[in-house]
């Protein structure tokens, strides 16, 4: 099980790797950008959202986070090479992990709907506190960068690089975690919270965790974002749209999935580019966007890859059944018709 | 023998309910004690202050001679205290050697660890062999039948090797047979020193198998004797009869 899964990782690093090498064009790669920085923010949302089963609808704060550090930087100190901003991301996200620590601590002694306004509530108190400490943060006017010296042919693959390595990073943890007792333990927060505090699991200290790191990567992609858009405002870079997208992206591809997260995002971002293309100006793309969204959704659920799963495992489980017979004799007992459709984990 | 539990005075209040109300008593070292009583006596709200999930108002509580009144369930567990519920909490979407593995109890170093380590799996196995649930070792919680999930909370819960276990109507909604089989693993198993406190309505099953037996009624403890003394007490009699 796990070869294939790292080949399957490997394959993807390479081609992701070799893609700028095609010559592509500004705008695909301009696409390919965010597509990666979703991707990467999904699955680091998806830590909390999906394997502690804790919807965080404040991930958008730690996005401003590192967006404002990155913008910070640049304000106070001399830069001395067009990629400094990259050098400094795992600072950034190593004291954004920090600050969401405590944070986590606190906002995760409540649950469920109630943790989401919790969370929904901190990205607007750091959007309100972006807007109005204007010796730090300009207010209003935001904070501009330099645009970046790279040379214009291949201006956008640093930035490409770096949501490249956040996305495998937040892979890898996840990757670790779920094979580890760290995922073990998020399992049974998500399944059964109470039972789990009285079977001896680090309850606490495991959802904390996963906010801390979760928060920490998000953070970075923020600060990519920030240098390559060479600006800072408080209503972009504190964007509850930004939270959504995490959000609708892990549900579509698949909560508590490795790669269901990235499907989302592979799926809905170059979607809601296309969609804006094509019926222009209007708001009507928006409609658009929920209309399929909400159609994947009625049809599967769980979100696509559990469901996929699922139904796979269906048609084995008949195939096996059929052709050799139980391998052993069933005990009466052992609900021994066990294609009953039970809802996985999902380990896709 | 000693006392390996030691209740003084609980009380748990619940708006203008007194759902647990100045009750005491105590768990001998190596018994099989029941806790009866008619329903709304309090038993379930006693196991939950017991085990850490609800705060006393006031009272103490003692185990293995230590003060551990408002310790949370996740400590009592590590000092070998744990309990089932009434409802088979297990955790449906993962399997049932994960089920075992998850209640094992690990280090924080030992997080990354693979989530069943070789160890793990031997020790899960020695328990899916005494409880014969091996051919369902890889089967998912969920699949089980009702029984079945009473049986692995029971088996998942002894994973830490508990002094005390608590038991919620181990026998609730499961046939007669299955009530057999967790009779022997509850024999079994005091018989190598763990200790058991029941909560149970079969008073047949409570008879067979438990003594003292402690009646709760109103909150408050009214009687622990013999098995043949309760069911000659009439104060009992008047508790679950009404007068």
């Amino acid at each position: 099980m796990n070869v294939p899964a790292l080949a399957r990782g490997g394959v993807l690093t390479v081609a992701l790797l070799a893609l700028p090498l095609l010559g592509l064009e500004h705008w695909v790669l301009n696409l390919l950008i965010f597509t990666l920085m979703y991707a990467a923010m999904s699955s680091a949302w998806n830590l909390v959202g999906g394997f502690a089963g804790y919807p965080s609808l404040g991930h958008a704060a730690f996005f401003g986070f590192g967006a404002y550090f990155i913008g910070l930087w640049f304000q106070h100190h001399d830069v001395v090479s067009g990629y400094e901003p990259f050098v400094i991301l795992p600072l950034v996200g190593l004291l954004a992990a920090l600050v969401g620590a405590p944070i986590g601590w606190i906002a995760m002694r409540t649950r469920a709907d109630v943790f989401a306004i919790v969370t929904i509530t901190l990205l607007f108190v750091a959007q309100t506190l972006a807007f109005n400490l204007d010796d730090l943060t300009g207010g209003a006017q935001g904070l501009a960068m330099p645009t970046p010296p790279f040379e214009l042919a291949r201006f956008e693959w640093p930035f490409y690089y770096a949501m490249l390595w956040i996305l495998l990073l937040s892979m890898a943890l996840t990757y670790l975690s779920m094979r580890s007792k760290v995922g073990l333990s998020l399992d049974t927060v998500r399944a059964d919270e109470d039972k789990a505090l009285g079977i001896g699991i680090h309850v606490q200290g495991v959802k904390v965790l996963s906010f801390s790191v979760s928060v920490g990567l998000v953070a970075m992609a923020g600060g990519v974002w920030a240098y390559y858009e060479t600006f800072v405002y408080p209503q972009f870079a504190f964007d509850p749209l930004i939270t959504i997208g995490m959000v609708l992206m892990v549900f579509l591809g698949g909560r508590a999935t490795l790669w269901g997260p990235i499907l989302g995002a592979v799926i809905l971002v170059p979607g809601q580019q296309y969609l804006a293309y094509k019926l222009g100006g209007s708001q009507l793309y928006l409609i658009a966007y929920a209309a399929v969204f909400l159609l994947i959704m009625l049809l599967m659920p769980r979100g696509i890859l559990p469901t996929v799963a699922d139904r796979l495992r269906r048609r084995r489980a008949v195939g096996t059944s059929s052709d050799a017979g139980p391998p052993t004799a069933a005990p009466p007992s052992a609900g021994a018709g066990s294609s009953v459709p039970v809802p996985s984990g999902g380990t896709a | 023998m000693s006392a390996l539990l030691e209740i003084t005075s609980a009380r748990k209040v619940f708006g203008g309910v007194r759902a647990v109300d100045d009750c005491s008593l105590s768990v001998e070292e190596g018994s099989i004690t029941a806790l009866i009583g008619p329903n709304g006596s309090g038993k379930t709200t006693l196991f939950n202050l017991i085990t850490g999930y609800l705060g006393a108002d006031g009272g103490e509580f003692r185990f293995r001679g230590r003060d551990v009144t408002g310790s949370d369930p996740g400590r009592l567990y590590r000092h070998g205290l744990t309990r089932t519920f009434q409802q088979a909490r297990v955790f449906p979407h993962m399997t049932v050697t994960e089920n075992l593995v998850a209640a094992g109890g690990y280090r924080w170093r030992d997080l990354l660890v693979p989530r069943v380590s070789r160890r793990d799996r031997a020790r899960a196995e020695v328990l899916l062999e005494e409880f014969r649930m091996t051919h369902v070792a890889e089967l998912q919680a969920a699949d089980l039948s009702y029984g079945q999930r009473k049986l692995l909370e029971f088996a998942a819960v002894l994973m830490s090797e508990p002094r005390l276990v608590l038991l919620d109507e181990p026998t609730a909604g499961v046939n007669p047979v299955m009530i057999e089989t967790m009779e022997r693993h509850i024999r079994e198993r005091n018989g190598v020193g763990v200790t058991f406190l029941v909560v149970e309505h079969d008073m047949q099953f409570v008879m067979r198998l438990c003594n003292p037996v402690v009646v709760l009624n109103n909150g408050k403890e009214i009687f622990a004797g013999s098995p043949a003394d309760v069911q000659q007490n009439p104060m009992v009699l008047d508790a679950y009869l009404g007068t």
